[in-house]
């Protein structure tokens, strides 16, 4: 008898898939099954839509029923509004999938006299699970009713007999509440965090001109979950959510290199670039950013490799054009189908959709090398929280593909300094490659460095290079001159002289 | 006091099975019903444990409720009813 007990209590909370896309790996599996979990959020942050898409893939996907318990809206306009979503309730609920408590507000006054309780809603929460033998009970939402019934003790004391009621029958339970600010309490009147053992916070947060959606899950009582904020987005048929951290704990290595397409540059990288890593290509504009990516994508495509190209500054028959003058026929790779161009300004989407909309063509295409030209743009429309994020989920997902990426970043000025990109994102990537101007007896001139080669050696020197018919052409390092890397490039001969002179 | 003479009053009061406050809601009620509305009333209890698409139909989320379902329109009081006044004002015969 006592060993089963023990047993009992050390048992591990089972978890439910929700079977929203993203959330069993930031949850570790789920909601804690037969628990009762708070969803926070400010107006517009989604916690409808997460709850009834928790229903919804309930009933769909692992054939557990939901009930949904409205007190703000009525079942119709719930009905309605998640049309759009392909999500037709109306049929759950006729075939016994779906049933809802309505408790959205009544006509007519309503007078307190006395003590009360909320028997009757939970009477009906009770029957409306008997009559669809439902899993999983969504409440929307619970701030509802405190203007109503405006005592809050009573109403926490309330609520918490009902998360205790679903628990006795283990059902799986979603609560939501509203909160005003985005990193303050937890919710509006400060106890409704108390009615249950989990807490997830939906944010909507302004940044910088820019919306960013994210998911955090707070508390779990009792079992594990990830930590911190994770992006998602709402799309055309549900949540998403992007689990960055999820996604590198499994990247493999490979010692396998491959040709950047050009002799002398992979003499410099040690070798070439190790097949599952990824390249950042730095330099102020002119230097040789996207020729750089040209050849990196024709050598792929000679190869027989499937090359993909993100161009978020010129059109593909810009492409096509420019590489034509360097002796590169990309038209002929698109034929082939080995070479995709995407052309498409980031402005034209927000970044979570725009994060999707790679990995969509990423999975459709199947590239063993991609290509994005510049990361700068996205940076353009990107808070610096949301690039980095970016960056991490797209350097992860390649990572995990086993697909080579050379990326590419403006820097601001002309003669040395850095991107904001090369700074943020410096990092993650595996190896890069400097391009820098260098002013030489009044001339205009190119230079290029290999400054980090993750797992190899180098070339340390810094080398001129010219951009000709036949592509680019490195030639040897710079002698005699110090100071290229900071844009204050002066040569050192000529300097010695002139002391020597001054010393007679 | 207002006029009530010709009128008819149909009540219904939703409780939770036994409860306390079931039980002082329904003393409580028909003290003040014999004092103020003899011989012109109907009163229904309906316990939403064992009727709960009744509480469905009307929308009932607390209990005791006690709905004033004529004369029109639909007049909801909540709680046990103790506080005379209140009742009184949400009936309109005050």
């Amino acid at each position: 008898m006592l060993k089963k007990k023990v047993v009992k209590k050390n048992q591990i909370f089972g978890k439910v898939d929700t079977g929203i896309e993203g959330f069993s790996v930031i949850s570790e599996g789920g909601l804690p099954k037969g628990r009762a979990t708070l969803i926070s959020g400010t107006s517009g942050s989604g916690k409808t839509i997460y709850s009834i898409e928790f229903l919804w893939r309930g009933m769909n996907k692992y054939k557990e029923n939901g009930v949904f318990v409205t007190f703000e809206e009525t079942p119709g306009d719930i009905c309605k509004n998640v049309e759009s979503l392909g999500w037709d309730l109306r049929t759950m609920e006729k075939t016994g999938k779906l049933a809802f408590v309505d408790a959205s507000p009544t006509e007519g006054d309503k007078i307190l006299a006395g003590s009360y309780d909320f028997g009757a809603l939970i009477a009906r929460i009770i029957y409306a699970i008997k009559k669809v033998k439902a899993k999983r009970v969504a409440i929307d939402s619970i701030t509802a009713l405190f203007p109503q019934y405006q005592d809050a003790g009573l109403i926490r004391r309330e609520l918490f007999n009902l998360t205790a009621a679903l628990k006795r029958i283990g059902i799986t339970t979603i609560l939501t509440s509203e909160r005003i600010e985005e990193y303050g309490e937890v919710a509006r009147f400060g106890v409704e965090e108390f009615v249950s053992d989990n807490v997830i916070i939906l944010r909507n947060v302004l940044e910088g001109e820019k919306r960013r959606r994210t998911i955090e899950i707070l508390k779990f009582r009792g079992t594990v979950h990830q930590k911190g904020e994770f992006p998602f987005t709402i799309s055309k048929i549900g949540f998403k959510i992007l689990p960055l951290s999820g996604l590198e704990l499994i990247q493999r290595s490979s010692m396998k290199r491959i040709t950047l397409g050009n002799k002398e540059l992979d003499r410099m990288t040690g070798g070439g670039l190790f097949r599952d890593s990824i390249i950042l290509v730095s330099g102020p504009t002119g230097t040789g950013k996207t020729t750089m990516s040209t050849t990196f994508v024709d050598s792929g495509c000679n190869n027989g490799e499937r090359c993909i190209l993100f161009a978020y500054e010129e059109s593909q028959n810009q492409l096509v054009r420019n590489g034509l003058s360097w002796g590169v026929d990309l038209t002929k790779h698109i034929n082939k189908g080995l070479l995709r161009v995407v052309c498409r300004y980031p402005e034209t989407m927000g970044p979570e959709d725009h994060l999707l909309f790679i990995k969509d063509q990423l999975e459709d295409f199947k590239p063993n090398r991609l290509v994005v030209d510049s990361l700068s743009a996205m940076e353009r429309v990107l808070s610096l929280n949301s690039f980095r994020d970016f960056v991490i989920s797209l350097t992860s997902y390649t990572k995990l593909k086993e697909i080579a990426g050379l990326f590419t970043s403006t820097s601001k000025t002309l003669l040395g300094g850095e991107s904001i990109t090369e700074a943020h994102i410096s990092t993650l990537t595996d190896a890069i490659v400097i391009l820098r101007y260098v002013e030489m007896h009044g001339e205009m001139r190119r230079g290029i460095t290999v400054i980090k080669m993750r797992g190899s050696n180098h070339e340390k020197e810094i080398r001129e290079f010219e951009i000709g018919n036949n592509g680019i052409n490195i030639k040897e390092p710079f002698s005699g001159v110090e100071g290229i890397m900071t844009g204050m490039a002066r040569s050192i001969i000529l300097a010695e002289e002139y002391e020597l002179k001054k010393l007679g | 006091m207002k006029k009530k003479a010709g009128r008819k009053y149909v009540l219904k009061l939703y409780v939770t099975g036994q409860t306390p406050n079931a039980i002082r809601a329904i003393s409580n009620l028909k003290k003040l019903m014999a004092e103020e509305l003899k011989g012109i009333y109907e009163l229904q209890i309906i316990d939403v444990i064992k009727n709960p698409q009744l509480a469905e139909d009307h929308k009932i989320l607390a209990t005791p409720t006690l709905a004033r379902v004529l004369p029109e329109p639909i007049r909801r009081i909540i709680g046990d009813l103790s506080d005379k006044e209140k009742v009184l004002l949400g009936l309109d015969l005050l």
